[in-house]
């Protein structure tokens, strides 16, 4: 078949042939992947809770409420019930002042306001420095610590938290999630 | 060119990364660690060798001066694709990639085979090219990627390897730098030095 010439009709058929079958393909791959998608995105949030907070029965993803901060950022908590009594509270929190975007976490509490544990959902962190802060060493230092008596910054500015080594601005990003985590919780309490 | 030069010249001969020098800003940025690298390879392999097949397909259909805008439409397309199924599938390793799934579109190695092979040859051959290239492409990126992670972190693959010392907590002590941005350009330096020798001996 000979190559088509370069006339004004032909290249606007020719793109728009292109484009509407990509559309189309486009279109059809988004309704097939869309279910799984949203399925992987609730087994990660409900993995995160699960790891953060104490054994539960009920669904903590059905029971979410939110509680707006004084700032405009809202914040999701998710109520952990065994037998329809509280065990537990897990709260997405985030911050800003992370070294590179957002830092997403899950801190669960007890009903106290204990933490028991935090989980990472989400960073864009400096690898091998930022990252740590998802390990052991550095997040099993806020458990069982209730943040009333427990300084939610770094030992650098007069708090109770070691920071990591060569990443003290994601330390610091860290507490202040945390930090915002609990101050949602004690406001969610009084509603 | 036969068969079996075809299919093997993205390992050595026209290799994306050590001999072309294309594609260098997600090589570098995404070789963090070796599993990293190599989903990066495989999901450009993937792309270059859908679209290769598409373009080869439509070529003659193409009149010339919209040739370009047609193959980023075809490529963009096939990247898409491959960026929702890894987030419905592989949803971690979508996560450790990031933007540079997206970021396949503008990657120079594909549209580069698509306006310097593809449109110029049959299906089958562009099968091929796409499949050389691509897997070379992810040879280069998993060999960048194991040589950072074994240097910065002491593990491949996430499996620790003992070539470093250890300090009072067991964790290895480790040249951090390797993992940031400062050690893929040296890694690939020595690499591509490396891989030059070789193909002049």
């Amino acid at each position: 078949m000979a190559k088509k010439e370069s006339t004004f009709p032909n290249m606007l058929i020719t793109l728009l042939v292109i484009t509407f079958a990509s559309a189309t393909s486009l279109g059809y791959v988004y309704e097939l992947t869309k279910e799984p998608i949203a399925q992987a995105k609730l087994n990660k949030k409900i993995e995160a809770i699960k790891q953060v907070v104490p054994t539960f029965d009920n669904n903590p993803n059905d029971e979410m409420y939110e509680v707006a901060m004084d700032n405009g950022f809202i914040l999701e908590l998710y109520p952990a019930k065994m037998q329809d009594s509280l065990v537990g509270t897990a709260v997405k929190t985030f911050t800003k002042n992370g070294f590179s975007g957002e830092i997403w976490l899950m801190v669960g509490f007890t009903p106290d306001g204990s933490i028991i544990d935090v989980s990472v959902l989400e960073h864009k962190e400096t690898p091998g420095l930022g990252t740590k802060m998802a390990e052991p060493t550095f997040k099993d230092q806020f458990k069982i610590k209730n943040p009333t008596s427990y300084k939610l910054s770094v030992k650098k500015d007069g708090g109770d938290v070691d920071a990591i080594t060569a990443a003290t601005i994601s330390s610091r990003a860290f507490c202040d999630a945390v930090d915002r985590a609990h101050k949602a919780l004690l406001k969610g309490d009084n509603q | 060119m036969n068969f079996m030069q075809n299919l093997t010249k993205g390992f050595f001969k026209e290799n994306a990364v050590f001999v072309l020098l294309l594609g260098l800003c997600p090589t570098l940025a995404v070789t963090s660690s070796a599993v990293n690298g190599l989903g990066m390879g495989l999901a450009t392999t993937f792309v270059l060798i859908m679209s290769n097949m598409a373009i080869s397909l439509i070529k003659d259909l193409i009149p010339d001066k919209v040739r370009i805008p047609s193959f980023i439409v075809v490529i963009a397309s096939f990247v898409t694709i491959v960026d929702l199924s890894m987030s419905a599938y592989l949803p971690d390793l979508h996560a450790a990639l990031g933007i540079f799934i997206p970021l396949i579109v503008v990657n120079c190695i594909v549209l580069g085979r698509a306006e310097a092979y593809a449109s110029k040859n049959n299906v089958f051959n562009s099968l091929i090219d796409g499949l050389s290239i691509g897997l070379g492409f992810a040879f280069a990126l998993t060999l960048l990627g194991s040589i950072r992670e074994l240097l910065g972190a002491g593990a491949i693959f996430g499996i620790n390897i003992p070539i470093f010392p250890v300090d009072q907590s067991n964790a290895p002590i480790t040249m951090l730098m390797f993992i940031l941005a400062p050690g893929g350009f040296i890694v690939l330096g020595y690499l591509i030095a490396l891989i030059n020798k070789i193909r002049n001996v």
